[in-house]
């Protein structure tokens, strides 16, 4: 499946002259917004208004020259580049710069990062598009209008040097931060041009650069983000700093969808620091002067929960459930006839066939950002400033209105780093939602709320626990007649964007089966949605987290029943031509697929297309009498059509392999009473250093018009491959997640 | 409460069983420690306790006084770990990065010529984006490996 990259026509919508200005944005926010962005972000957090006004006029910035949304150049040359989509280690923030500076054609050492500030997106007709940072989207559904933005800049530097010079534009040329005209050997400094050039008319027919004339894009260079990560000196939403601040801990009632019916805080308001105790309406908070304190109390004050009758709810019933799902599964694609073919594969003439029927299962999973949920709000009369570690700072910035029901215009919202994502911070802004509710108790004092690990591991919105049955035929010649796949679980799309069903069917949660990319005469594609009183959400990959473990592994099973090699048997399913086929080839050749190992080495491997992109993996495994796992070396290779920043690609192919560790060994979310059993890493321990194997990356981009995500793609083939080894090494099948529940561990 | 931090001697009025990392970040305001688990377990929090690597989450503040402790902004930013961190981009979100370079510092101190081995059994602290095969190669830069 792809996404569309946005449209050409809001691109140049968003260039056009006309849009509202920087400069009006800057007269009519407050001065508290400024700070966001006028001085950088480092600066950003902690400037009281005055200084804040002080320097968005005299500041490192002064003078600077809008030339569009996306880039201000200041008379010293300096370009300062705008990014919308959030920073939590993938490198967009980075890689967005890359393609605006391919096209502009200045220095890349004077292009600075700056996050793009949502009150001005929004005071300026949404200007920045989208800040959603999620889905592998956020370089490429904004590579095209970096890039256009950089070609629009550069040309209208260029016609600022031809009006100033009084040559025609066509002489000029654009490069290093320079307009030169050869003939007369004039030459400008872009800083020099920056202001004339903002005045010029945006031209309408630019050309961007064909792939063999990039100069940037494809190359490893160094992201913007890391020095400040190496000295502490990052803000993190937990870091944030408002002078006054005070800190909240929270309690949410441990089973989903509680309320608090009595709350007895009375003890705990005599103890040193403590402000306040805060009922929400489905938490406690405490604030204090100091966190630890906050926590602390919190322990003491005493909480009489209503479960409104969820406590019901364990693991037994949720499978009970999942297996309804099945049995009620419904057709997201369909192709021949599976079940006559099965009839027949079963009947009188069963000796002619070979049939494979296994059922696969993978549960909750936390995401684990290793920064737990935290928010910083200030909520002054009609007015409230939110810092928020977040994948979508509109999202933050619409959930802070809604709660408090303040127009948007009212509420300023500050971009610190994220420690993690994965998918937590983006659709749901449930931490948002409680620290503006908590900050608005405290008559003007601004506050800190951070989750404990506990509340972490207990409230989150879980990747999907999903159960699968899959059936397959084998004619006489090898060749795979008929595949069926029955998949439950809960939707996530339908809480979130219900629109987005068809025929309340989820596409989302069947991917990996209903768009396979295997030729089979016969395939029954089925999903189930199921109802569980457990909250859902986008977690790295979403279903192609564990779809691709029951694809792929059972295809592996399939054929070996039909005595074939697990490379020459998929390639024989796949079209000519086609870019799973690649990917598999070139991780095949690198791992040296099926040429003799050391001894008690085994392979799998296993292929999978998500956002855009095609990843296969290679794994070489040895698993010891005790069932420990030794990953030796792990081989991946990706087509994501186009890579942004080759470095920041193999950053997280490598990423990808540990996140997925935890979960293939170590990871599930246990239901009982209605509530999550586990609370910290003693029962939902993460991969360690010692227990992560040479990963290759192997990077084969197919270009094209349409640019692949990277930040997920890699996810998808790293479970089925480990299995498919597993299975190699010791002829045991792994069916479900972690690996642990068949004692095998990682060594 | 007296004790060192990065050179510096502060007095602190806290609890005295008030953990270090709280008493470092919201009481003497340097956030570059993080809290992460709160149970000693995923390193975040890893400050240097008279050079030794601690979990300050987990330490009472009593424990460390009169003693030196040194956290993230006491490594002045221009270590070879931190030049390395730079050269080899080791880190993805970040968030972890502080107690890793804290954990590096102290085994490069104790071995300044680490082997694998040595590296897997000192590193403990944990990674959630998977930055693990980029530390290994960053500390054996820094050790000149």
């Amino acid at each position: 499946m792809t996404t569309q990259t946005s449209s050409s026509q809001s691109i140049d919508m968003h260039l056009e002259a006309g849009q509202p200005s920087r400069r009006g944005f800057l007269k009519q926010t407050s001065a508290g917004a400024v700070a966001a962005w006028a001085g950088g972000l480092s600066l950003g957090f902690y400037l009281p208004p005055a200084v804040a006004d002080k320097l968005a006029t005299d500041g490192p910035q002064a003078g600077a020259a809008d030339i569009n949304a996306w880039i201000r150049i200041s008379p010293d040359n300096r370009v300062f580049c705008q990014v919308s989509r959030s920073e939590m280690g993938q490198g967009t923030s980075t890689s967005l710069p890359m393609m605006l500076a391919e096209e502009l054609e200045c220095r890349w050492d004077d292009v600075r990062m700056e996050f793009a500030s949502v009150n001005e997106h929004i005071a300026r007709n949404k200007v920045y598009i989208t800040f959603g940072t999620g889905g592998s989207r956020g370089t490429r559904d904004s590579q095209l209008v970096m890039r256009k933005a950089g070609a629009t800049a550069r040309e209208m530097l260029k016609l600022a040097a031809a009006q100033r010079w009084g040559v025609p534009v066509g002489e000029l040329v654009a490069k290093q931060g320079k307009v030169s005209h050869v003939a007369s050997k004039r030459s400008a400094s872009y800083g020099e041009l920056a202001a004339a050039a903002a005045e010029q008319k945006a031209p309408s027919d630019i050309v961007l650069k064909r792939p063999d004339q990039w100069t940037l894009i494809g190359k490893p260079l160094k992201r913007f983000d890391i020095p400040a990560k190496c000295d502490g000196s990052a803000i993190y939403g937990t870091d944030v700093r408002v002078p006054g601040m005070l800190y909240a801990a929270i309690a949410q009632c441990p089973v989903f969808g509680g309320v608090p019916k009595s709350v007895d805080g009375a003890a705990v308001l005599t103890r040193r620091g403590i402000k306040k105790v805060v009922t929400g309406p489905d938490f406690v908070a405490v604030v204090a002067d100091n966190w630890w304190r906050a926590q602390q109390a919190l322990k003491a004050v005493k909480v009489v929960w209503d479960y409104r009758g969820n406590e019901k709810l364990d693991d037994q019933a949720i499978m009970q459930t999942l297996q309804t799902g099945v049995q009620a599964s419904r057709s997201l694609r369909s192709e021949g006839d599976f079940e006559a073919t099965w009839a027949a594969a079963t009947g009188a003439q069963a000796a002619d066939y070979k049939t494979v029927e296994a059922e696969y299962f993978t549960p909750y999973l936390n995401h684990f950002t290793l920064e737990p949920q935290n928010c910083t709000a200030w909520v002054k009369g009609d007015k409230a400033e939110v810092w928020a570690p977040t994948q979508n700072a509109e999202a933050t910035l619409n959930e802070a209105a809604k709660t408090l029901g303040l127009p948007v215009e009212n509420v300023t919202v500050h971009r610190p780093y994220l420690g993690g994502g994965y998918g937590r911070r983006g659709a749901s802004q449930d931490y948002v939602r409680q620290a503006v509710l908590i900050a608005r108790e405290l008559g003007g004092t601004p506050v800190q709320m951070l989750w404990s690990r506990e509340e972490d591991m207990q409230h989150d919105f879980f990747r999907p626990a999903a159960l699968y049955r899959q059936r397959a035929v084998v004619a006489k010649d090898g060749r795979v007649l008929a595949w069926q796949a029955r998949m439950a679980s809960q939707s996530i799309m339908e809480k979130i964007r219900p629109a987005s069903l068809k025929n309340g069917q989820d596409f989302q949660a069947g991917e990996s089966f209903h768009d396979m990319p295997y030729q089979v005469e016969n395939l029954d594609m089925r999903h189930g949605i199921c109802q569980i009183n457990v909250p859902v959400g986008f977690w790295r990959a979403v279903f192609h987290s564990h779809n691709p473990f029951a694809r792929e592994s059972f295809l592996d099973e399939v054929l070996h029943a039909a005595g074939k090699d697990a490379l020459q048997g998929r390639l024989a399913m796949l079209p000519s031509g086609g870019r799973d086929r690649k990917v598999l080839e070139a991780a095949a050749r690198e791992a040296n697929w099926g040429t003799k190992l050391a001894p008690g080495r085994f392979q799998g491997l296993a292929v999978q297309d998500a956002y855009g992109s095609f990843a296969a993996c290679v794994v070489e495994l040895s698993v010891s009498k005790q069932k420990a796992v030794t990953l030796h070396r792990i081989t991946m290779a990706v087509d994501s059509g186009h890579v942004a920043n080759v470095d920041s690609a193999r950053a997280q192919i490598e990423g990808n392999v540990v996140y997925a560790l935890s979960s293939i060994f170590m990871n599930e979310i246990n239901i009982q009473d209605g509530r999550v059993t586990q609370s910290n890493l003693p029962d939902y321990p993460l991969a360690q250093l010692r227990q992560t194997p040479v990963i290759q990356s192997v990077l084969v981009p197919t270009g094209g018009e349409v640019w692949g995500g990277f930040g997920e793609p890699p996810y998808g083939p790293i479970t089925p491959a480990i299995a498919n080894a597993i299975a190699a090494a010791t002829g045991v099948r792994l069916r479900r997640t972690p690996f642990s529940h068949d004692g095998f561990s990682l060594a | 409460m007296q004790f060192k931090l990065n050179g510096k001697s502060v007095d602190l009025d806290v609890e005295t069983d008030m953990p270090l990392l709280w008493a470092i970040r919201d009481q003497a305001g340097l956030t570059g420690t993080k809290f992460g688990c709160g149970v000693a377990q995923c390193g975040a929090c890893t400050v240097l306790l008279d050079g030794e690597p601690v979990r300050s989450c987990s330490i009472p503040v009593a424990v460390v006084s009169g003693r030196k402790v040194t956290t993230i902004e006491g490594l002045g930013g221009k270590s070879a770990l931190q030049k390395a961190w730079i050269e080899k981009q080791v880190p993805q979100c970040g968030y972890c990065q502080s107690g890793m370079l804290m954990a590096a510092t102290a085994l490069l101190a104790r071995k300044p010529r680490p082997t694998d081995a040595d590296i897997d059994a000192a590193i403990t602290n944990l990674c959630r984006c998977g930055t693990y095969p980029r530390i290994k190669t960053a500390i054996k830069a820094a050790a000149k490996l």
